[in-house]
C-alpha cells in the first residue's frame, strides 16, 4: 500500500472513533458505486450523515478542508442518494459532513468537523 | 464576533456613494463569496485579499466567508474596496477589535504582498465620505489628494500590516516622506507659464476677441489660413483666465482624478485646463463613455477651462454634434444599462478652421487655391448650423504681413495685462450676478437675461434690425446680448449701449473687422 493510502486508512479509522465518541452510529464504510466512494455512512439521532474524510500531514498544499470543492460536494450528494436507493431505507433528514484530519505527532490527528456542507 | 463592518466609496461618474462592506464568517467549508454587484476586478479581490492578509502575517479564517457590499443594487467597480474588505474580514475573525473600523473610510488596492496601492478618484470619494467618516485611510501615494478635502483626518499607510497595527491601537502609520516628483516639471503648468498673448503679433481683432471670450466665458471660432495664429491664440487663452478657486478647483481636480489625469504629487488643479483632442477622436473620447466603467471625456476634462478643436471641420460630424448638449447644459449625462453618470462639462469652446481644404485661399496675392466654391462650402458645412449657432464670437483671421508684425510689436499687450482686465470684468459680472447660481455672462439663461438685465434704452435697435432680416436666430439674439454685457464689463460700463450691441452683432455674424 502507498504511504498516502496508509495515511488515509489511519485517518478514516480515527474519524470513525471520533464519530462514535460523538454518539454517531456507523452504518457503512467505504461504500462504492460507479460514481465514487462514500468514506463513512452514519446516523446521528434521526439524520443520515454521509461523511467525507480528508487526511493530510501538513497544510503546505492547503488545509484538508480546502480539498473539498464544489465538484466533490456535488458528488457526495449524488452518492448519498445512490446509497439510500441501494439500501431501500428512508430518512427524514440527510446531511453531508466533512472531517478534515491533520496529523500531529506520531499517530494523533487534529480533527476539524464541519457539519452540513451542502 | 463573526460579523464586522467597514466603509468604502463607489464612484458613479464623479459622484461618490458610501458603501458598507460587511464580512460574515460562518461555519462551512472554506470559501469566500462576494455579493453586491461586483465587476471582474472586484471579484478578483478575493484572491488578492487572501494573499495580502496571509503575507502580512495574519491568519486567513478557515471557514465560509461572505462579503456583502451594500447598497447591493449599485454596480461596484475596480479595486478600491480591497482594503475595506480585508479590514472587515479581519475584524469578523476577531483579529481586529470590532469597533476599530467604525467611522473610518478605507480606499486602497492591495498588492499580493500586502502593500497599499493608489486608486483613481480619491478626491471625489473623500468628498462623498466626509459627512459620515472623520478618518480616511488611503495609500501613501493618494495622501496628498485626500488631504485636499478640509475637515477629514487622512491616514496614509504603505502596507496592510501598518493599518492592522494602527487599528489594534498602535501608533498611526508614518509613510516615508513623499518622494520628490521626478525632475521633469509638470508640462502643462510650465507651458502655461511660458506662453504669452503678446507673442501673437498682428492679430489685433483676434486678440480682442480672445479677451472678450475670457471675460464672459463665450465660445469662439477662429477661421483663417494656416500660420495666421489660430492655434497660438487658443493655447494662450488659459494664460489670461483667472485661476480656479474653491469648489471650481475641487470639481476640476475630481474629474481629472477620476480620469487618472492628475500628475503624482500635483495638488489642487488651479490652472484652467486646456484640452485639445485630436480630430480623429471618437465620440466617447470627447463627451465621455466607455463600456463598464464610465470615464469622462475631453469635454469634461476641459471643465472650467478651454476645449480647443483644431481643424474643426475634420472632426466627424457625430462628434461635433454630440457637443451640443454639454454646450447648452454644462454637463454630460451618460446613461448605461446599469448606471447613469453625470460629468460637469462647462467649458469654453474654441474652434479653429481653415477657410477651405487646401487652405491657400488667403495667401498673399489671393491666388493658389484650387478648391471649387462647392468644395469650400462642403468643407465649412461640416460645422453644422446648430453648432455654429452656439458659438458667440466668430473671428476671421487674415494672414499677417511682416509690416503688421513689426508695427504690432509695440502694442501687443502681455497676458498679465490682459488677465487683469479680464479679472476686473469678471468681478463686475460676478457682482451683478451675486445671489444667482451663475458667475459668467455666458451662463445666464436667456429668459433671466431678458427679465433681470436691461441694456440702455434704444441700444437694441441694431439687434432688432438683423433679427427682422433673418440673420440672427432667437438663440443668437440671446448670445449677442450676453457678449454685449461682456463688452460693457470690459469697458467698465454699467450697461451695454448701442456700440456694445453693434460690436456683439458683428462678432456673432463673424464680420467685425
Amino acid at each position: 500500500m502507498n504511504a498516502k493510502d496508509v495515511l488515509g486508512r489511519a485517518g478514516e479509522q480515527a474519524a470513525v472513533s471520533y464519530l462514535e465518541g460523538c454518539g454517531f452510529r456507523i452504518l457503512d464504510r467505504n461504500w462504492r458505486s460507479a460514481d465514487g466512494e462514500i468514506d463513512i455512512v452514519a446516523v446521528e439521532r434521526h439524520t443520515l450523515v454521509v461523511c467525507e474524510v480528508k487526511t493530510r500531514t501538513g497544510t503546505r498544499f492547503g488545509t484538508p478542508l480546502d480539498a473539498v470543492g464544489r465538484a466533490k460536494q456535488a458528488r457526495l450528494r449524488r452518492l448519498a442518494a445512490q446509497w439510500l436507493a441501494a439500501h431501500g431505507i428512508r430518512f427524514d433528514q440527510i446531511r453531508i459532513d466533512v472531517l478534515g484530519l491533520l496529523r500531529d505527532g506520531a499517530d494523533g490527528f487534529t480533527i476539524d468537523h464541519v457539519r452540513g456542507v451542502g | 464576533m463573526p460579523l464586522a463592518r467597514a466603509f468604502s466609496v463607489a464612484l458613479v461618474g464623479v459622484r461618490g456613494h458610501l458603501i458598507e462592506v460587511e464580512a460574515d464568517i460562518a461555519n462551512g467549508l472554506p470559501a469566500t463569496i462576494l455579493v453586491g454587484l461586483p465587476d471582474t476586478a472586484l471579484r478578483e479581490a478575493r484572491d488578492r485579499i487572501r494573499a495580502a492578509i496571509v503575507n502580512s502575517g495574519e491568519s486567513w479564517p478557515n471557514s465560509k466567508i461572505t462579503v456583502g457590499l451594500s447598497p447591493a443594487a449599485l454596480p461596484k467597480r475596480g479595486s478600491g474596496f480591497d482594503l475595506a474588505i480585508a479590514v472587515a474580514i479581519l475584524a469578523a475573525d476577531d483579529s481586529l477589535p470590532l469597533t476599530a473600523p467604525v467611522g473610518k473610510m478605507f480606499l486602497a488596492e492591495l498588492g499580493l504582498d500586502g502593500r497599499l496601492r493608489p486608486v483613481p478618484g480619491v478626491l471625489p470619494a473623500v468628498v462623498a465620505a466626509e459627512p459620515d467618516s472623520d478618518t480616511v485611510v488611503v495609500a501613501a501615494q493618494n495622501a496628498a489628494e485626500a488631504a485636499l478635502v478640509p475637515g477629514v483626518r487622512v491616514v496614509a499607510a504603505s502596507t496592510l500590516a501598518e493599518v492592522i497595527m494602527w487599528l489594534r491601537g498602535g501608533p498611526p502609520p508614518t509613510p516615508p516622506a513623499p518622494q520628490a516628483p521626478p525632475d521633469a516639471p509638470a508640462p502643462a503648468l510650465a507651458m502655461a507659464k511660458k506662453l504669452d498673448l503678446s507673442e501673437v503679433l498682428g492679430q489685433v481683432e483676434a486678440r480682442m476677441a480672445v479677451e472678450i471670450c475670457a471675460a464672459g466665458g463665450h465660445h469662439l471660432s477662429l477661421l483663417g489660413p494656416p500660420g495666421a495664429g489660430k492655434t497660438m491664440l487658443a493655447e494662450r487663452l488659459p494664460t489670461i483666465l483667472p485661476r480656479l478657486e474653491g469648489t471650481a478647483a475641487i470639481e476640476v481636480t475630481s474629474i481629472h482624478s477620476v480620469a487618472e489625469a492628475l500628475k503624482p504629487g500635483e495638488g489642487l488643479v488651479t490652472v484652467p485646463p486646456f484640452c485639445a483632442p485630436h480630430h480623429t477622436s471618437s465620440k466617447a473620447a470627447i463627451v465621455g463613455g466607455g463600456s463598464g466603467l464610465i470615464r469622462p471625456g475631453a469635454a469634461s476634462l476641459a471643465h472650467r477651462g478651454i476645449l480647443f478643436l483644431d481643424e474643426a471641420p475634420e472632426f466627424s460630424r457625430d462628434v461635433l454634434d454630440a457637443l451640443r448638449q454639454p454646450l447648452e447644459s454644462g454637463e454630460v449625462a451618460i446613461a448605461r444599462a446599469t448606471a447613469q453618470a453625470r460629468f460637469p462639462a462647462r467649458f469654453t469652446l474654441v474652434l479653429a478652421a481653415n477657410p477651405c481644404p487646401c487652405a491657400r485661399t488667403a495667401m498673399p496675392g489671393g491666388s493658389g487655391c484650387r478648391c471649387s466654391p462647392a468644395a469650400r462650402r462642403r468643407y465649412l458645412g461640416r460645422l453644422s448650423g446648430p453648432l455654429m449657432d452656439r458659438v458667440d464670437v466668430k473671428v476671421v483671421l487674415q494672414p499677417v504681413s511682416r509690416r503688421d508684425m513689426l508695427y504690432d510689436r509695440e502694442f501687443a499687450e502681455s497676458s498679465a495685462v490682459v488677465a487683469e482686465r479680464v479679472a476686473a470684468a469678471r468681478e463686475r459680472s460676478a457682482a451683478r450676478l451675486a445671489g444667482t447660481p451663475w458667475r459668467l455672462n455666458a451662463e445666464v439663461p436667456g429668459a433671466q437675461l431678458r427679465r433681470a438685465f436691461h441694456p440702455q434704452a434704444g441700444s437694441m435697435k441694431p439687434l432688432e434690425r438683423v433679427m427682422e432680416l433673418g440673420q440672427v436666430s432667437a438663440r443668437g439674439a440671446d448670445k449677442i446680448i450676453r457678449v454685449a454685457w461682456s463688452l460693457a464689463d470690459l469697458a467698465g460700463r454699467d450697461r451695454p449701449g448701442v456700440d456694445e450691441v453693434g460690436l456683439a452683432i458683428g462678432l456673432w455674424l463673424g464680420v467685425a473687422q
